[in-house]
């Protein structure tokens, strides 16, 4: 479904009143960013696999692949200002073909390094390399494991790819990822395999731990807990399995003020394959630019027009102030 | 129309109207006894999950049923907490008719 048809039923939720007007009673419309601490930078919506809740679409099929110049651009801009993280996502990231060149030219910065990777695409050539450059630039490696169990994470992302995401993993702890005393990071993301919220990211990582350690002998870091966000290919789920209104519903009771506070699109600005510039990774698959003034394209690119921009807002965005709230790097409440 | 819409689900936290000391302490009652203590979050919602089963009640099971998937219980620890449920009702039945059976005994020749 294109971006313009995904706002249109995003703006027919009956009886559940639009986000704005739940932030406007809470007098925190509009959002407001609070500066520019994590540059995202989507490298394209090539990817090897097709997950059924994917808000990018990505899949084998699609061709939008960042050029070199963008990717200089982000450079100069990261060389320029004390961002602190970089966040290099996709589609399959190693799809790229710049992404080599780009994560040693990042590396020199010293900045914070994350690479979103589905992890089955390390098992293949020309990809296994990833696995070294990765190590040798102590690159923090973000994973999709929506589940411990492979049944239902098979569901969402296809049968086998469970069993390859827990042997790239080994190979991975073999270079000492997510193992005690190193400092090679690997956190992986739970997000739900059906139409409901996720439940307490401090007890799922427990039961994460406990499965994955006794039964597939992998280790990890840390648990990111993500709710679904009602775009993309989770969007076509919602309506034709007859959840989407009930979903939407669930997502508003959930309403938590304290995450509007933190919301990650305050201190992050998402970069597209083209080069455009979004508050988040989700706005960019509606392409749904940042406004208000602030340049709409990284060449344009001016921090103190983007540092305090207002955020772009739609009733997607519920997803990302329900419950513990959810972001990127996981829930944003305490109590989670 | 049905009696039991999922909707009317959302009323619950209005029950506080009309006998708000009550319900007030009602809810922070409730709150205690379901979230963590000595038996943790998951284990306490499999247990409300199997009394909402046992005791019929659609708004409970609706509630408890999508806690437990959002703890990451798997439908085979739930439809197990189920027949843990089912056992217990049938065993409270059949352990009644001792009363039944006590009875009998006394009064027939």
């Amino acid at each position: 479904m294109d971006a313009r048809n995904q706002l249109r039923i995003l703006g027919q939720i009956g009886n559940i009143p639009y986000l704005a007007k739940k932030i406007r009673e809470i007098n925190m419309f509009p959002i407001r960013a609070k500066g520019i601490d994590i540059l995202q930078i989507n490298l394209g919506y090539l990817c090897n696999l097709s997950c059924r809740h994917c808000h990018v679409d990505a899949g084998p099929h699609r061709t939008e692949i960042m050029s070199k110049p963008v990717l200089d651009k982000c450079l100069e801009i990261l060389s320029s200002f004390p961002i602190s993280t970089i966040d290099i996502t996709g589609g399959s990231p190693e799809m790229n073909p710049h992404l080599e060149w780009f994560i040693g030219d990042a590396a020199r910065l010293n900045r914070r390094l994350i690479v979103r990777s589905n992890l089955t695409l390390l098992l293949e050539e020309p990809y296994r390399r990833f696995m070294d450059v990765f190590a040798q630039n102590k690159v923090e490696i973000v994973t999709s494991l929506p589940d411990y169990l492979e049944t239902k994470s098979d569901r969402q992302r296809g049968t086998g790819t469970f069993a390859k995401v827990v042997e790239a993993m080994r190979e991975l702890n073999l270079r000492g990822y997510g193992m005690k005393g190193s400092d090679l990071i690997i956190d992986i993301v739970h997000n739900p395999v059906g139409a409901y919220l996720p439940g307490s990211q401090a007890a799922l990582e427990h039961e994460y731990r406990e499965r994955l350690v006794f039964e597939q002998g992998v280790h990890f870091n840390q648990l990111f807990c993500l709710t679904n966000l009602p775009v993309g290919r989770y969007l076509d789920y919602l309506i034709e399995s007859g959840n989407f209104e009930e979903y939407l519903s669930a997502l508003c009771h959930s309403f938590n003020p304290a995450a509007v506070k933190n919301i990650m699109c305050r201190t992050m600005l998402s970069v597209g394959w083209n080069g455009s510039l979004y508050d988040c990774d989700f706005n960019q698959m509606l392409d749904l630019t940042v406004n208000s003034g602030a340049p709409a394209g990284i060449m344009d690119f001016d921090m103190d027009k983007l540092k305090n921009r207002e955020i772009v807002i739609n009733n997607h965005c519920y997803g990302c102030v329900a419950g513990c709230g959810s972001s990127c790097q996981g829930a944003t409440t305490a109590g989670n | 129309m049905s009696y039991y819409e999922p909707k009317d689900l959302a009323d619950f936290p209005n029950i506080t109207e009309w006998a708000q000391k009550e319900g007030n302490k009602f809810f922070e009652y409730y709150g205690a006894a379901t979230s963590a203590g000595k038996l943790t979050e998951r284990e306490k919602s499999l247990i409300a999950l199997t009394v909402a089963i046992t005791q019929n009640c659609p708004y409970c099971i609706d509630a408890y049923t999508t806690k437990c998937m959002s703890l990451g219980i798997s439908s085979e620890e739930m439809m197990e907490a189920a027949h843990t449920g089912a056992a217990m009702m049938a065993g409270v039945t059949l352990a009644h008719s001792t009363q039944m059976r006590k009875i009998i005994k006394k009064k027939e020749m």
